[in-house]
């Protein structure tokens, strides 16, 4: 079993601020981390692999840095990397190319997995797009897999319904954060993951030297959470009380 | 051309909104597209399309493989432009699907829509709600996925005129298969519509402390209850038609009271839009007291009942 993880790194949204004084996200300085559902993906993937064996490989499309953030998900359990480090001008359309692109030069693969979405854009466009490119059939919103010699059960989580789908292999499945908890590394895998490699994988290589976004980002504005943060801390009594009078001068008690 | 399709026929009318807005705007006719049988056409056109397009299929369910090929046969027929698809799981799966099969530009929730110097710009949130994005296109056709009550439906008018054109469309079959289709676990909770929720957390030590919610929320009338993501995803204590979060319901509600919920950013995302936040947490350092209004430190045990009771006293 082939299986190929796409992984992003991302912004820790958590700690993100808006600049007052030009209404824009801060992003520079903030923390980097792979995003929190493409780890899921991950631990599916090596779930996987444990019951079937064969080869897990995690692709990243991301800024030179993001090398570091990939042998996390060595540590957790993937075989080897692959590194494609992103043009200056990107949008779903030139990630999702370039990681088709790097499925197709491993070459051999039965399962792709990532999560539903990015935790710092939510797009969820990227499972969906490569399926599409490969043209293979996809299973999203996947909230478990069960995957079999030759084919894979899962049941996708629509909200209100649950649709349980099956597929031949080479299917793309993109998880939920609820499928699983993913693993947190031991030391001794942490430093095992240093003798995992890590494939630096230029455009060239990849069939995407010359690509262009076809969306423009032409602003982002900031949403400042402004709110009265009145906080009672002293006896509970009179904090209901005064709690209870502010709700009816808001008006909100009727 | 502007081009339309949901399988959510509530959200097919409110895109037939923006969808006709759009299309006079630019000079352009609308149209609508049914997959399977046609039960909505005549819906559709007082709705506002000027064409509804049927795909008759033997496809009984939706698999995005399919869907995705029909509506491309569609597009390339129409010639459509802009293509807006309801954002719900399903068309979030297809748009992409489709705009990869078009190698083209596709922006998913979006919670604006509008011409901006004759081209289509969007809006959507990022960064879990911290900042809105602004979009524009570089090429043809261009897609974007709207979300349920981003817009509100015109009103029917049985006057406007459309013509109905039914097609049989072949497409490669999928190789996967629907097994089964279940309907999820719900207690029927409507966190969208509600104008006041309370919400439960980790904070709460036992599934049937939940009560001291329910109490509050039916001394305010309310009724509502909310919750954030351990209770409903990895305890499920109640079902996900409670969650509030950025994977479960957005809510904004006129009065929203957060009680042993910590604040991570994922569950504000769902309800800051609220009017007033009120968080009720032991710890004086939670992240939930920054985007509250009020707050009580303390332990929700004590503080529950009493503001129940005083609420109770306070409105009659």
């Amino acid at each position: 079993m082939n299986i190929v993880v796409c992984a992003k790194q991302v912004v820790d949204v958590s700690e993100i601020k808006v600049d007052s004084k030009t209404n824009k996200p801060i992003l520079a300085g903030v923390p980097q981390k792979i995003s929190d559902i493409d780890k899921n993906a991950m631990e599916e993937a090596i779930k996987i692999k444990e019951k079937h064996g064969g080869k897990l490989t995690v692709v990243t499309v991301g800024p030179a840095d993001a090398k570091e953030k990939i042998k996390e998900l060595l540590a957790m359990g993937a075989d080897e990397g692959i590194h494609i480090v992103q043009p200056e001008k990107l949008d779903y359309f030139v990630v999702s190319t370039i990681l088709a692109g790097a499925i197709k030069k491993i070459g051999e693969y039965d399962i792709v997995l990532c999560g539903e979405a990015s935790i710092d854009l939510f797009s969820g466009q990227i499972g969906p797009r490569v399926a599409g490119i490969l043209n293979i059939p996809q299973i999203t919103y996947a909230q478990n897999v069960t995957v079999e010699k030759d084919k894979v059960v899962s049941e996708r989580n629509l909200g209100d319904k649950a649709v349980t789908i099956e597929s031949s292999f080479p299917v793309m499945i993109t998880v939920t954060k609820e499928i699983n908890e993913p693993r947190l590394p031991s030391l001794m895998q942490i430093l095992a993951a240093a003798n995992k490699p890590i494939n630096d994988w230029s455009l060239d290589d990849v069939g995407s030297g010359k690509i262009e976004p076809k969306i423009t980002t032409v602003d982002i504005k900031g949403v400042s959470m402004e709110r009265k943060n009145i906080v009672y801390q002293d006896d509970i009594d009179d904090s209901v009380g005064k709690l209870v009078d502010s709700l009816v001068k808001e008006g909100v008690l009727r | 051309m502007v081009l339309v399709y949901s399988d959510n026929k509530n959200l097919m009318l409110e895109l037939l909104n923006k969808g006709s807005e759009l299309a006079k705007e630019l000079n352009k006719s609308l149209t609508a597209v049914i997959i399977g049988k046609d039960d909505f056409s005549k819906e559709y056109i007082a709705h506002g399309a000027d064409k509804v397009v049927v795909a008759e299929t033997d496809l009984d369910q939706f698999k995005a493989e399919e869907c995705t090929d029909i509506i491309e046969s569609i597009v390339k027929e129409d010639g459509s432009e802009i293509i807006l698809i309801g954002s719900n799981k399903n068309g979030k799966e297809l748009a992409p699907r489709l705009a990869a099969k078009f190698e083209t530009g596709c922006i998913t929730d979006c919670t604006n829509v509008y011409l901006k110097d004759k081209k289509l710009t969007a809006e959507r949130i990022v960064y879990s709600g911290n900042a809105i994005a602004v979009e524009q296109f570089n090429t043809t056709p261009q897609i974007v996925t709207v979300p349920s009550k981003v817009f509100d439906p015109l009103p029917k008018d049985d006057k406007h005129k459309g013509e109905v054109v039914k097609k049989k469309i072949d497409v490669e079959k999928s190789s996967s298969k629907i097994l089964k289709v279940q309907e999820m676990k719900t207690e029927g909770a409507n966190v969208e519509d509600a104008e006041i929720i309370v919400s439960c957390g980790r904070g709460f030590k036992d599934k049937n402390d939940i009560k001291l919610i329910s109490d509050l929320a039916e001394a305010l009338k309310g009724r509502t209850v909310g919750c954030s993501r351990p209770i409903a995803a990895d305890l499920k204590w109640l079902s996900e038609d409670h969650w509030i979060g950025l994977s479960g319901h957005k809510v904004k509600p006129k009065l929203y009271i957060a009680a042993g919920i910590s604040g991570q950013i994922q569950h504000i995302a769902g309800m800051r839009d609220s009017g007033v936040i009120v968080a009720i947490n032991k710890d004086p350092e939670a992240l939930i007291f920054k985007s509250a209004d009020y707050g009580i430190v303390g332990d929700l045990y004590e503080i529950l009942p009493k503001l129940t009771d005083a609420i109770k006293t306070k409105m009659g």
